[in-house]
């Protein structure tokens, strides 16, 4: 066990992907002398070469695009996408050609690539820099979709990603780069699949479903609504596609009462797909309609303004006193 | 229009079918009359290919057939060139490269009949899945040949695209990385003049090859309809990357001479003078002048092309007609590599429902 930053530890975990296999490269812009505007990759290139930590020119679709083309030659690229507000301009490579050629080949072309993303808000940026675009992969066919929350899985969850024959886009919460936590670096990468989210609090009345950086916000709320006593089951999702469903179900069946929360916005986001999912497979259980607290549909707003935007503690408890019917925000309001 | 002849443009064979010294005519010196006969093989078979397919299409038996009618030079000539162990990135136009390769005949036509999302095996004959994306193989091309350098190989990467792919942002982004990384990529860009509807003049206001220079890529445009010129500038290319010289960049100017696709109907955006002023710079007829003032083309010789053109082109028919239907389930294939729990349901709801209507006595849909 050791205590590093969440950083630290994809730094760790890409060092061990890449002493595990050597055909493992990295793809990104200013990822090898600078080591990543995050640092992220620090020290890689020195260690394992400007051949396999590859300094990119200025364009995300190339970056996706030559990964492609080394992928068909056999190889394991990790690119970064230095921001979340950059990844657009690969939008086409990656959901036209990574997630369909494996179905194009009729399985004869693998793409094994992890497209590394840190995404989301809270840290004062400058605007398409704390966006969250995981909805528009989740809604691709052929894509994995990962978002870490804590430094163990990020080290755990960046090897298995890169380990997974199928193309990963791997969401990285970068307001918690910074955070330290203990990490196992001898885990065993098949101790649980890519698949599966994990139950973080044990609850009994509410269960609240977060991912990446809203985690550790579950929690704080978790435990600020067990001094009001009210038990809230919070999970971190981990895998957003495919969703757990069986973690999900599971929880819901006990609780009757579900809320959901994403920094992304509201419509069309996962949200909408766990209440729609769970009440689909779970009517019978619901003791009140799943209540979603979310980004609003806007575009990212200035540093200034970020937290009207962001759910936090507050917004997350309101979300769970209306799911339990008790006075909320919105008492009285017709449709709550 | 911009000039499809000149002094910047690399011709060993004239219209009229003489065959020309220059500076490339030693990268064909070896093409002797045996070998000249092959290629006009390869041009008559793949020109026989794309019409019985057309005419497959006309027939109801394919949805849709790109034709490369009036371009057999430019792809058997660049196609010819190649090793067994380089690898091709196409658009869908280049049957006649796939022929090249070696492909099944049937392969060709999956995607068209709508059997299949793909036809070939790209590792079998080291050709990618053909590319409907406009460009998006080029960075594919230059990331393989990236790929290619890292593992210390001598094959090269071939990308193929027209004019209108001149355009896209991929293409560009790809010469970028082919020059930064010196990468044995070689981009061979078939300028047939249409783009659809859109002459190249909408795509590139000075000749496509002139840009190549700008990213730190050698150019040449060549006559596209010149079998023997297509191959030279080809083995110089590839010949360039094998020796660590980096990429290169081909325009061949040819011509369109069908349709954009059999959906397409050109006579509603073409003069119908240029296309007869390029039936006066056919590929196949330009070679079979040659053959004949050499003596080569002789009855014997035709009729034993003409025989294996009509053989290729029953095998594409009966491989075409007698494709076996798709099975039910198929459509959840291959979309992971291990199984994907929220498809997997989808895929087990989806059989539970098809068994529905057996369970109702009305037998499988």
């Amino acid at each position: 066990m050791s205590t590093i930053t969440f950083g630290r530890a994809i730094n760790t975990g890409l060092r061990k992907a890449m002493e595990h296999d050597s055909k493992v490269v990295l793809i990104g812009e200013d990822i090898g002398k600078l080591g990543g505007v995050f640092r992220i990759t620090d020290e890689l290139q020195k260690d394992f070469g400007a051949h396999r930590v590859i300094d990119a020119p200025l364009a995300e679709s190339a970056i996706l695009g030559t990964a492609v083309g080394m992928a068909y030659r056999g190889y394991r690229p990790v690119c970064e996408i230095q921001f979340d507000g950059f990844i657009y301009p690969a939008f086409n490579q990656i959901v036209s050609q990574v997630a369909k050629l494996h179905y194009r080949t009729q399985g004869r072309v693998k793409m094994p690539l992890t497209i590394r993303v840190p995404f989301g808000g809270g840290i004062g940026a400058a605007e398409h820099h704390s966006e969250s675009p995981e909805a528009y992969f989740t809604h691709t066919s052929g894509l994995r979709v990962i978002s870490v929350s804590n430094p163990q899985d990020a080290f755990t969850m960046i090897q298995q990603a890169i380990a997974c024959d199928d193309p990963v886009l791997f969401f990285e919460p970068k307001r918690r780069y910074h955070v330290k936590g203990e990490v196992d670096e001898e885990v065993d990468l098949g101790s649980f699949s890519l698949e599966q989210a994990r139950v973080e609090i044990p609850g009994e009345d509410v269960t609240l479903v977060a991912y990446g950086a809203l985690v550790q916000v579950a929690k704080d709320a978790a435990l600020a609504a067990r001094e009001e006593g009210i038990s809230v089951e919070v999970i971190d999702l981990r895998s957003l596609s495919p969703l757990d469903f069986a973690t999900l179900e599971a929880s819901v069946r006990k609780t009757g009462r579900l809320v959901i929360t994403h920094e992304a916005a509201m419509t069309g986001g996962l949200g909408a797909e766990v209440a729609a999912s769970i009440t689909e497979r779970c009517f019978y259980h619901l003791e009140h309609a799943p209540v979603r607290v979310t980004g609003f549909d806007i575009p990212y707003p200035p540093a200034k303004m970020e937290h009207h935007h962001l759910p936090d503690l507050d917004r997350m408890l309101d979300g769970v006193d209306r799911v339990l019917g008790r006075t909320n925000s919105l008492s009285g309001l017709e449709g709550n | 229009m911009r000039s499809v002849s000149g002094e910047n443009l690399v011709q060993l064979l004239t219209p009229e079918g003489t065959r020309v010294a220059g500076p490339y005519g030693e990268w064909v010196a070896d093409i002797d009359g045996a070998r000249l006969q092959g290629l006009y093989e390869d041009m008559v078979v793949v020109r026989r290919v794309d019409q019985e397919a057309t005419a497959l299409q006309r027939q109801g038996e394919l949805a849709l057939w790109p034709p490369l009618l009036g371009q057999e030079a430019a792809q058997i000539g660049s196609g010819r060139a190649l090793r067994k162990d380089d690898f091709v990135f196409s658009s869908y136009r280049e049957n006649g490269v796939a022929y090249c390769r070696g492909v099944d005949y049937t392969d060709m036509i999956r995607v068209w009949r709508g059997n299949a999302p793909s036809g070939w095996d790209p590792y079998e004959i080291n050709m990618a899945t053909p590319q409907v994306i406009i460009g998006a193989q080029t960075l594919h091309a230059t990331g393989y040949a990236m790929a290619t350098k890292l593992d210390g190989a001598d094959s090269v990467a071939v990308a193929y695209f027209g004019d209108g792919a001149t355009s896209q942002g991929d293409v560009n982004e790809a010469m970028v990385f082919a020059a930064s990384f010196q990468a044995p990529v070689v981009f061979f860009c078939q300028n047939n003049q249409w783009a659809i509807s859109e002459p190249v003049t909408l795509q590139a206001q000075r000749d496509i090859a002139d840009r190549a220079p700008g990213f730190g890529i050698p150019s040449v445009r060549v006559d596209g309809n010149d079998v023997l010129a297509c191959m030279a500038v080809t083995r110089e290319a590839l010949e360039r990357a094998r020796s660590g010289g980096g990429p290169s960049f081909i325009e061949a100017v040819t011509y369109r001479m069908g349709p954009h696709t059999t959906a397409d109907d050109p006579t509603r955006y073409r003069d119908p003078n240029e296309l007869e002023d390029w039936k006066g710079r056919d590929p196949i007829d330009r070679l079979a002048n040659l053959l004949e003032a050499e003596g080569l083309l002789t009855a014997d010789f035709t009729d034993r092309v003409n025989a294996k053109a009509d053989e290729v082109a029953a095998q594409l028919r009966h491989g075409c007609v007698t494709l076996p239907e798709p099975g039910e389930l198929d459509v959840f294939n291959n979309v992971y590599t291990t199984p994907h729990s929220v498809l997997e349901r989808q895929r087990d709801h989806y059989t539970r429902y098809l068994a529905s209507f057996e369970a109702a006595g009305g037998g499988a849909r």
